[in-house]
């Protein structure tokens, strides 16, 4: 058996999810061999030769793998998973894009986050945002798979030394272009990689008293979130919603402030590490999932919790 | 240019969904079902294309039983054109969908074929890649912008810590994340006309599509449970469980 783990990087240096992807790898067994796709990657494929129990990396060195453009590099991939019974990727938002493409490539099944190798061809995943946990078996001869990182702690990033092989296919589907990036400079993290979120419901009352959190999250280096219903009602805009219909985290820490625990809101945070609740209800379904919950005014709550930080 | 867009009939999103006890499939008896969230996102972008003169026809298309006719009536009530239902039974895997769509896209020759990112039952994240690759079209996904210029289109995408843009030829797929745009509520008189509207349905034989399955679901199970933990009392004792007992904050 053989697997074939896609690199995920940025061209300069390996992503730690590569690392939770070989782990994964690891429970199917059989050797492993990494991809790295991109352009002036050479610092990826070395950082990726030096990651323990991998036998080849590849490196596909080209301008039109530099901003992996799915239509690209799934032509790539696709030629490449040739060889190889498994074809492994981090289910990130740049690995989730061109997957899919390269399964219908293969005219295969991908098999989308999972969270648990049973045996080599059948594994768990969640689906309903969480709330099941599907157990499924692929019938496909190669199987095409994401997986969720947080369900698995990554290998060693040293310590290997694998041979580094440079593939000459350049495929250009001439169908995309990279225009810009625009990376959005915070000092605040991503709420998907963030180790501390916080968030505000319905209960903060008004988008301006959002700024109630940003003390605590600068003190905590944490990343600010909020529920539905207040996304819903107006009070910030929905890309900071945590819940089946915004983000999925699972950081150490999650603060829910105000926020009652409507259903698709725990979809979202539950596989958080320690959960913590601040609602004035004290029959608030959020307290049910929370490690620790406080019932409080959160006007009063927060500016105490900010000081004693 | 017309603009196909796709829409599937799920679970509401309020409703908690339940592994049966004999761990065959999740209980959906008697629960509420909706279009799902992000084709809803899709419809809206589709619709916002013709009203700004863009789009000259939304087709509305879903794949499943006779109940995601409902479905299909939601989006014309949000004022795609006419719709199309690809009827098949019980669970059909992506890559099915995708072919199905695929053939739908080879009868229609839509230039912009606009899907949910995933479906909030599944959570695949898989369709409209695929297609994107059956077809051999360029791919727009996760989008918060789509601004079409010619025979190309520029999408807007969310990637990790940022966005993206990216300039494809049409015709093109996007998939619709959260920020694209807010959906609209259909009015009364728009959910009267939208049964006028023309609905056809076609089997995959029809499309000459072959249901097959890659995936055998062998069980559904409930997660693991989490266990409610305690009330503290102030918030100088949540401060202390935290730096003692949960070592989450120093």
């Amino acid at each position: 058996m053989s697997t074939l783990v896609i690199a995920e990087h940025d061209n300069k240096s390996l992503k730690v999810s590569t690392l939770n992807t070989v782990a994964a790898a690891q429970a199917i067994g059989g050797t492993i061999d990494i991809l790295v796709a991109g352009a002036n990657c050479g610092a990826v494929a070395t950082a990726a030769a030096a990651v323990p129990g991998v036998g080849k990396v590849l490196v596909a060195d080209n301008p039109a793998y530099e901003y992996q453009l799915a239509e690209n590099v799934s032509l790539l991939i696709a030629e490449v998973a040739a060889g190889y019974d498994n074809i492994l990727a981090p289910a990130t938002p740049n690995c989730k894009n061109f997957m899919p493409r390269v399964a219908a490539l293969l005219d295969v099944a991908q098999i989308s986050e999972v969270i648990s190798v049973l045996s080599a061809d059948t594994f768990q995943r969640p689906i309903y945002a969480g709330n099941v946990i599907a157990t499924v078996q692929s019938t496909d001869a190669k199987k095409v798979i994401t997986v969720r990182t947080t369900a698995y702690d990554g290998v060693p990033a040293t310590g290997g030394s694998a041979t580094i092989e440079a593939l000459s296919a350049a495929h250009d589907a001439g169908i995309s272009a990279f225009v810009n990036q625009e990376v959005v400079v915070s000092e605040r993290p991503e709420l998907t990689s963030a180790s501390v979120v916080i968030s505000g419901g319905r209960g903060m009352q008004n988008g301006e008293n959002f700024k109630l959190l940003d003390g605590i999250a600068d003190k905590l280096g944490a990343a600010i979130g909020a529920s539905r219903a207040a996304v819903d009602a107006g009070f910030v805009p929905n890309d900071m919603q945590v819940g089946q219909t915004g983000k999925i985290v699972a950081p150490d820490l999650y603060i829910a402030v105000g926020i009652s625990g409507a259903i698709q809101h725990l979809a979202g945070m539950k596989d958080s590490k320690v959960i913590v609740a601040i609602n004035k209800d004290e029959d608030a379904p959020i307290f049910q999932v929370a490690d620790y919950g406080l019932v409080a005014d959160l006007f009063v709550a927060l500016p105490e919790f900010e000081a004693k930080l | 240019m017309k603009v196909l867009v796709a829409v599937k009939r799920v679970v509401d999103y309020n409703v908690k969904v339940r592994a049966k006890a004999d761990g065959s499939d999740v209980d959906l008896n008697n629960v509420k079902m909706a279009i799902n969230p992000f084709c809803e996102i899709a419809v809206e972008e589709a619709v916002r294309l013709k009203e700004a003169g863009i789009a000259t026809e939304v087709i509305a298309v879903s794949v499943g039983d006779k109940s995601c006719q409902e479905q299909i009536r939601t989006a014309l009530a949000l004022g795609a054109d006419r719709g199309i239902q690809v009827e098949t039974q019980g669970n059909v895997e992506p890559l099915v969908v995708a072919k199905l769509l695929k053939a739908v896209v080879d009868k229609e020759k839509p230039q912009l074929v606009i899907l949910g990112k995933q479906s909030i039952d599944g959570d695949n994240n898989q369709t409209g890649q695929m297609l994107g690759a059956l077809a051999n079209m360029g791919q727009g996904t996760f989008a918060s912008k789509v601004v079409v210029a010619g025979d190309r289109v520029n999408v807007t995408r969310e990637i990790d810590g940022g966005l993206q843009t990216l300039s494809l030829k049409l015709p093109a797929i996007v998939t619709t994340d959260l920020r694209l745009n807010e959906p609209r509520y259909a009015s009364l008189p728009n959910i009267m006309k939208a049964k006028k509207k023309t609905l056809d349905v076609f089997t995959p034989e029809d499309l000459g599509v072959a249901v097959t399955s890659h995936l055998i679901r062998v069980k559904v199970q409930p997660p693991a449970a989490r266990q409610a933990g305690i009330k503290v009392k102030d918030v100088q004792e949540l401060v202390d469980k935290l730096k003692n007992e949960a070592k989450v904050i120093s």
